[in-house]
């Protein structure tokens, strides 16, 4: 479903990712873990086609990048850490502008449908702005498989969120990946990752350090997993 | 550590002499003109650094849409260096020509076209350096400002033209009949040697200040490079 | 799910549509464009001494000072709320081409510029018995102005909110390079208030229509290097 070869980005002088390789198959659900500044974000970035490679190849549903980019987006749903909404208008209008965007018919069905999977039906016409951290969130959610897409991003989606607001989203992510859905995850939060990823790959020094598929982890756990192999790159 | 080319020491060598050689031509060796007096030598830098202001406006915009095509940084460096000299050379201009109206016209300055324009122009330039200040990622600041010397770049004769509807008393040396009754004059053979010499010497000064700031440029980017690589 | 990509229009028309909806329900930016346009207007009157005999030659340039001012207020808001939160990603993530985002943004601060207009120039009239404002004429230069402003005024605040010194440093980008839709509109609306002949205000016309054409076109073609990454 995603297949990235030899990938380096760079800004400036600054090179980001040297030559990342990585692949992932229809309907694994991915946790890319990695200390700050190792890129998780920029990689990100770059399978949304927000930010174009500096060299190597990017495929993502079957179309590559950055040639085909209108193909992987209408394919494609991203959330970040930021709500990519509209605080004035209600969470409705906000779908229903994102559905226009995404050439969606029968809209109303679908919005009504995404509402229900996140739980903001009751809220459905009230203002963004008066959304909690967490409601936002999952509107985001919302908006990014509101297309129905074959491949979700999700960067660092716990930032800001309280414990429940955590739990729910879990809950909600699940429902994502149940689909049949690819998921790409970064995440700090290691023990969450832990038990929705189907495979954890750790990003270092702009390459894939290590990767391991969750029943690989049986006897180990995943933070001994993470240590051992950010070590054995220093 | 670059060591300095031979090809650059020469030129510089040739650019003090041809400067030389042109001051002598503008402050001695050119008739005074009958009207305006001495004051009028300093209408020879004052259309020499005019003319490379210009050139390096245009060269600037054209690096700009050629880095936008190839993504090259050495054009965005291209770009840099043109913006850099020319606002230099153009603050020269203004400077000259503000001691040139001074008797011609009895003021300091005054809003014709070109006056405006070469100020809107600075005005420009300097938004550019203030555009790339504001940005970090040296490949964002070069999309950035090769942007901006384009639309500078077209909206400038746009300029020009506007304010020509608002009124000129600004001479045009060249090719006007006339051009006398708004403190113009004609050239006489001695004058013209010296004005074109003035154009030459002022091509090989910027042809050497640009290479400088390549220069400089590059090893600036060797500098960050090897910054990196001792932070790695 | 029956979706296929919308064409530039629908897009176009969706982000125009989205952006009104918003700004209807809030009014933070049309409220604050009007109130600095009614200050700006204000303190001209008294810096200028708005007489009868001044007015004549100076209205032209007060409205159009005022609508520069102002209109850097809106484009420097509604680009921010696309930056803030990320929606501007958003934009960029849905499968429609990057030139309808530049329309879909430039046509709603055109549409706020001109509320804003259409709100002040009758105020401005009645406050100064100016009538001679409501001509034909004069509504077709406050469109073409404003038009090429916006053009440009979009693209450079489409860069400006990537800075670090994005609050200030719209105006500073956008001024000199907007200095001859401001000159030409000056010169058209003055030349029309005072009952110049309709030949003498057709070059500057004429060169605005040009400089809309030039910088519509360009601002449409440089869009993506200015959004991409």
């Amino acid at each position: 479903m995603i297949e990235v070869k030899k990938l380096v980005k760079r800004f400036g002088l600054k090179t980001v990712l040297r030559g990342l390789d990585f692949r992932v198959e229809p309907g694994e659900f991915v946790a890319l873990l990695g200390p700050n500044g190792a890129g998780k974000t920029t990689f990100l970035r770059i399978l949304a086609s927000l930010s174009r490679p500096s060299m190597g190849s990017v495929k993502v549903a079957g179309h590559s990048l950055p040639h085909e980019s209108a193909q992987v987006r209408a394919r494609l749903g991203v959330v970040s850490h930021m709500p990519l909404l509209y605080p004035d208008l209600t969470a409705e209008e906000n779908l229903q502008f994102y559905a226009r965007m995404y050439g969606l018919a029968n809209s109303q069905l679908r919005i009504t449908e995404v509402l229900n999977m996140v739980g903001l039906e009751p809220r459905r016409k009230d203002l963004v702005r008066t959304f909690s951290r967490g409601m936002q969130q999952r509107l985001a959610i919302g908006r990014a498989i509101l297309h129905d897409p074959e491949v979700v991003l999700f960067d660092e989606p716990y930032t800001g969120l309280d414990q429940d607001a955590s739990e729910m989203l879990d809950e909600v992510l699940r429902s994502v990946a149940a689909k049949g859905r690819t998921v790409v995850m970064t995440s700090h939060d290691l023990a969450r990752a832990e038990d929705l990823a189907t495979r954890f790959d750790i990003l270092s020094r702009g390459v894939i350090a290590a990767s391991a598929a969750q029943e690989e982890l049986k006897n180990t756990n995943l933070l001994a997993f993470y240590k051992q192999s950010l070590e054995i790159k220093n | 550590m670059q060591s300095k080319p031979i090809a650059l020491t020469i030129l510089d060598i040739v650019s003090v002499i041809v400067l030389g050689v042109s001051t002598y031509l503008a402050l001695v060796f050119a008739p005074t003109e009958a009207v305006m007096g001495n004051v009028q030598r300093v209408f020879y830098f004052h259309v020499g650094t005019a003319w490379v202001g210009l050139v390096g406006f245009v060269l600037a915009a054209v690096s700009g849409i050629i880095y936008l095509i190839t993504k090259d940084m050495k054009w965005d460096r291209f770009e840099v260096a043109a913006v850099e000299v020319s606002t230099m050379f153009f603050f020269i201009t203004i400077v000259l020509g503000s001691i040139w109206a001074r008797p011609a016209w009895n003021t300091w300055w005054t809003w014709d076209p070109r006056l405006t324009t070469a100020a809107v122009t600075e005005l420009i330039y300097i938004a550019y350096f203030m555009l790339r200040a504001g940005i970090e990622d040296p490949e964002k600041r070069a999309r950035f400002g090769a942007v901006y010397t384009l639309l500078g770049g077209l909206s400038a004769p746009i300029t020009f033209m506007v304010i020509r509807l608002f009124r000129t008393i600004h001479p045009v040396v060249i090719g006007s009949q006339s051009a006398e009754a708004q403190g113009g004059f004609s050239m006489t053979p001695d004058m013209r040697t010296a004005f074109f010499f003035a154009l030459f010497a002022f091509t090989v000064l910027f042809v050497d200040f640009m290479w400088h700031r390549l220069r400089v440029g590059s090893l600036q980017e060797k500098v960050e490079q090897l910054k990196l690589k001792v932070s790695m | 799910m029956p979706s296929s990509r919308p064409s530039l229009f629908k897009a176009t028309l969706a982000i125009v549509q989205k952006d009104l909806a918003a700004e209807f329900r809030s009014r933070e930016l049309l409220s604050a464009m009007l109130v600095f346009s009614m200050l700006v207007i204000l303190i001209f009157n008294f810096a200028l001494e708005l007489d009868v005999k001044v007015r004549q030659s100076v209205t032209a340039g007060v409205l159009w000072t005022t609508f520069a001012f102002a209109g850097t207020l809106g484009l420097n808001r509604s680009m921010a709320v696309e930056k803030d939160r990320g929606c501007m990603d958003g934009l960029l993530l849905a499968p429609v081409d990057r030139s309808a985002i530049f329309f879909g943004k430039a046509i709603s601060n055109l549409a706020f510029m001109l509320i804003v207009e259409a709100i002040v120039i009758p105020l401005y009239a009645m406050l100064y018995n100016e009538v001679r404002i409501f001509q034909p004429e004069f509504l077709g230069v406050l469109l073409l102005g404003s038009i090429g402003y916006i053009a440009v005024g979009t693209l450079l605040s489409a860069m400006s909110v990537q800075t670090r010194t994005r609050d200030v440093l719209l105006p500073i980008l956008l001024f000199p390079v907007a200095v001859p839709v401001l000159l030409a509109s000056v010169k058209a609306s003055g030349g029309i208030i005072s009952g110049a002949d309709f030949a003498e205000i057709l070059t500057p016309l004429n060169l605005l229509i040009v400089y809309d054409v030039v910088f519509i076109a360009v601002a449409f073609m440089v869009f993506d290097f200015v959004v991409e990454e």
